[in-house]
């Protein structure tokens, strides 16, 4: 596969309609390996489809995926993790009546190729444990990773979503809004964590808060109404005219774009894109 | 920098290890229940028939519990695999004529176990196309076709006369079945008991967390790796071999095989009783087939053909009001009792 | 073979009449009522009632069967079924099988475990000579009954504003929410509206197939394959596979080949085959488009 040689993951052609929708329009794409990615683009852009396309949630309408130069356009999404595919989600999925320790002992059985074994207990391999435990302790869940899922405050969920992500060692992490709906105050930390995972990981951050994105990233791509807009380096990216006026023209004449965001949320998007641009 | 090939701190893995052996230990109301149904066999000689009726149904309900509550398929024919059972033991005593190994209880439980664990597992790849709702249809549809070939297939299974001639041997070549059914109680309960351990064994184990998992979360399964359709496949596998070793038992212990075994009550009656006894809980299925026998002798004693309407209402309200069915509400008042965490 | 022909239409329009509700209230909130059968059988009940405790005939017995039952059914939807749209299918499967069990021994205890007689109209006894064939009156009765309720129901739904909605609403209840229509309202509509047709096919077949208190159960497996093999997203789908349904039922009665020296009846199980076959490998049905989105 030519897609192969330096890149992580790719995709070739890649196209996902829905009905008469086109989602994502033949984005061709290539993340080398450790890097430090974001993926922007007004609402409706179709960055989560297109997470969902990488990650195998969702089967391509045509087009292909390539996870370390392999063609994984059909592989279920088990295949793909066990492969080094790892996701979070905007909406959190995680199991309300596990514990955190529970949560990422799982992760890590599998990750073992342990999680079939039904002859012995849960909790007995000690990598497993040991693993789990640390991997938890440098998220700040230590003190609660007997508590259930379900009773966590909603920042401590959203650093397990990371976790379980996380814990795997996955070559390719795609973090969908990771900080989405965090309150302002837990928000530095879940930036700090996104900021400090292994170098070895290629990151792809989807992303609405502009601080968040250039603060992080190095390169970024522009997903406007399901295709590549631009595609570069984050400094050239931000000085970009054409990606300015996506961002401002999504807060000033709103009736221009097919799918107008809901509500009050166009704005404040909008605000945050030119708090980033300035930055 | 997040190193994920650190390790963790000595506390946090000793307690890590605590946590996960805590969890799994076993605890005094489950001694004090196995005890109390060994000693039902000596206290009570004289229900024993009753007593073993209902460590069949315990069984069979296990069996479910493993497909519904841990897998989380809803099946609406699991008597099939109950029914294949029950014929298989029937058919396998019948041509050992009541000595040699083909006679032997024992001999007859594997056989039924392996040939309905061969039988859902191939039934599972046709379940597990499916979404909830076809599931259902799917699992209705397939116990019905055993049923339609049981009763077919008079000229082996006896069709509407039942199958006669059915000579169990001594248990282990050791212990006649005897008329008080003592012998057949301790019989079915040991081998609920052991089963018991297995099940307990393999919800424990990591396959068994990844089961939870899979019903908790399916999206999020998958994405940590999970296998889950093959997965399910082995749940479904070992639910049918549970039930088929307590199809076998009640053929074994009443000496006979009718076509009521295949029968459409079979499959609703044990999700009933699952239900009753919590779903998802293992000891649920025990404690609800005990309820279920006892409500059924009381209404049915009361009003014999009107039970059902009992039972239907019972169903009706703890849907709307009960959530965790009788297992719910003892692990509630247990955990209030020792103020500490739920039991396996 | 005309004759199993016509037998067959007559029982698969019944079942159509029977089963419509149901698969039209599964597509529309996913929500499995297993109890559907039990207004089939109320329905037949309360023709049985009228016809031999108050003599009156079952021309009488048809509207107020479905009125009672349509009734029964916006009463029960609004009090009970109302809380369970949100739960998980298990414990939908368990009420509804409540209902049924509940439902079973209530007109075993008020009318007896022994299947009822009904008497059809004088006018409809007998039957009509066509050339070489015979056919039964009310039979024939039956299928014309069905087939102008079966136009009216797909006119209704193709004409009027309330069928674009419930289309609409079967389609995606969501979007259809987002467009203003009111889903509930159409659900508790469709739900009464269903029963009754129920309670409708219960009275008109009472005379046709034995009605005793185990209907509901009996039932309950042709509902299912009717849905299984028609699909939920229109009604025409579960129209054919009724039909489909109905002929091979009567016509696996009636034939009985022999295999290796053993008569085999081939009925039932030909039909169980046929509902996993296509749940495997249509799972939209037979007649059901795939969800096209």
């Amino acid at each position: 596969m030519s897609q192969a040689s330096n890149s992580v993951l790719a995709t070739k052609n890649l196209v996902r309609r829905f009905g008469g929708l086109v989602a994502t329009n033949d984005v061709t794409f290539s993340l080398p390996a450790g890097a430090r990615h974001a993926l922007i683009g007004p609402n409706g852009a179709g960055k989560t489809t297109f997470v969902n396309l990488l990650s195998g949630v969702l089967p391509p309408t045509s087009g292909q995926v390539f996870l370390d130069g392999q063609d994984v356009s059909a592989w279920p999404v088990f295949k793909r993790a066990r492969a080094g595919l790892s996701r979070t989600f905007q909406i959190n999925q995680l199991f309300a009546d596990f514990t955190p320790l529970e949560t990422i002992g799982l992760a890590l059985s599998e990750a073992h190729s342990e999680g079939a074994q039904f002859w012995r207990r849960a909790g007995t391999s000690r990598a497993v444990v040991d693993e789990a435990v640390a991997i938890l302790e440098q998220l700040d869940l230590g003190d609660v990773m007997e508590h259930r899922v379900g009773s966590l405050p909603y920042g401590k969920q959203r650093l397990l979503e990371i976790a379980i992500a996380v814990a795997p060692k996955p070559k390719v992490l795609l973090l969908d809004e990771p900080a989405a709906g965090v309150p302002e105050g837990e928000r530095e930390q879940i930036l700090e964590i996104v900021e400090a995972l292994p170098k070895e990981m290629a990151l792809v951050l989807i992303e609405h808060d502009m601080d968040l994105v250039f603060r992080f990233a190095k390169t970024i791509s522009v997903l406007v109404q399901g295709a590549l807009f631009v595609e570069g380096p984050a400094s050239e990216v931000a000085r970009d005219p054409r990606v300015r006026q996506v961002y401002l023209g999504e807060s000033e004449v709103e009736h221009h774009l097919d799918t107008p965001p809901p509500g009050g949320a166009g704005h404040g998007h909008a605000g945050e894109a030119g708090r980033g641009g300035a930055a | 920098m997040i190193d994920t090939a650190a390790h963790a701190t000595q506390g946090g893995e000793s307690r890590a290890m605590a946590y996960f052996a805590e969890r799994a230990k076993w605890r005094w109301p489950e001694f004090a229940l196995w005890i109390g149904a060994f000693a039902l066999a000596f206290l009570f000689p004289s229900r024993a028939l009753l007593f073993n009726e209902v460590a069949i149904l315990a069984l069979f309900a296990l069996s479910l519990d493993i497909v519904l509550g841990y897998a989380g398929i809803v099946s609406l024919g699991h008597g099939a695999f109950f029914g294949l059972g029950a014929y298989v033991a029937g058919l396998l005593a019948k041509a050992g004529a009541g000595a040699g190994l083909l006679s032997d209880p024992t001999f007859g439980l594997l056989i039924s176990a392996i040939f309905c664990a061969f039988v859902g597992y191939i039934t599972s790849f046709l379940v597990l196309r499916g979404a909830d709702l076809t599931r259902l249809m799917v699992t209705l549809g397939v116990a019905l076709i055993f049923a339609e070939l049981a009763n077919r297939m008079a000229w082996l299974t006896g069709g509407a006369d039942g199958l006669q001639g059915v000579m169990p041997g001594k248990i282990l070549g050791l212990f006649e079945f005897d008329l008080f059914g003592r012998n057949a109680y301790l019989y079915s309960l040991t081998t609920l008991f052991l089963l018991f351990i297995v099940a307990r064994k393999v919800i424990n184990s990591p396959f068994g967390v990844s089961l939870r998992a899979i019903k908790g979360n399916a999206l999020r399964a998958g994405a940590v790796g999970i296998n889950v359709n093959r997965r399910l496949n082995g749940a479904y596998t070992l639910g049918a071999a549970y039930a088929g070793v307590a199809g076998a038992l009640l053929a074994q212990t009443t000496a006979f095989v009718s076509l009521d075994v295949m029968e459409f009550h079979r499959s609703a009656d044990v999700m009933l009783i699952v239900i009753f006894g919590g779903v998802g809980t293992l000891y649920g299925a025990i404690i609800g087939a005990a309820a279920f026998k006892i409500l059924y002798d009381l209404l049915a004693a009361a009003t014999p053909q009107y039970w059902q309407f009992w039972l239907g209402l019972i169903l009706v309200l703890l849907v709307l009001f009960v959530r965790g069915g009788i297992m719910g509400l003892v692990t509630g008042v247990y955990q209030r009792l020792t103020g500490k965490g739920g039991a396996a | 073979m005309l004759t199993v022909l016509f037998d067959g239409l007559a029982y698969g329009m019944l079942l159509f009449v029977l089963a419509v509700g149901l698969s039209v209230t599964l597509g529309l909130m996913n929500f499995i009522n297993l109890a559907h059968g039990a207004f089939a059988m109320a329905g037949g009940y309360i023709a049985v009632v009228l016809m031999q405790r108050f003599g009156l005939s079952l021309f009488w017995g048809l509207p107020v069967a479905f009125i009672v039952t349509a009734a029964a059914g916006a009463f029960l939807e609004r009090t009970l079924y109302v809380h369970l749209y949100d739960k998980p299918h298990l414990e939908q499967v368990m009420f509804t099988i409540g209902l049924v069990f509940m439902s079973v021994a209530s007109v075993d205890y008020f009318m007896g475990a022994s299947p009822q007689i009904v008497d059809v109209p004088k006018s409809l006894e007998g039957n009509i000579e066509i050339g070489d064939l015979t056919l039964n009156k009310y039979r024939l009765f039956v299928i014309v009954f069905c087939a102008v309720l079966t136009a009216a129901l797909q006119l209704g739904l193709s004409r009027t504003r309330f069928g674009s909605r419930l289309r609409a609403a079967v389609d995606d209840a969501r979007v259809a929410r987002g467009l203003g229509i009111n889903v509930t309202a159409i659900f508790a509509l469709t739900f009464a509206f269903g029963s009754g047709l129920a309670g409708l096919g219960g009275a008109l077949g009472a005379a046709i197939f034995s009605l005793d208190p185990q209907f509901p159960l009996k039932f309950m497996i042709y509902f299912l394959v009717v849905i299984a093999v028609g699909g939920t997203t229109t009604i025409t789908g579960p129209f054919f596979a009724s039909i489909l349904l109905g002929v091979a039922d009567v016509a696996g009665k009636y034939y009985t080949p022999t295999i290796a020296g053993h008569q085999i009846q081939v009925g039932g199980f030909v039909i169980y085959t046929i509902m996993v076959l296509v749940l495997i490998f249509r799972p939209q049905g037979l007649f059901g488009r795939a969800p096209g989105k």
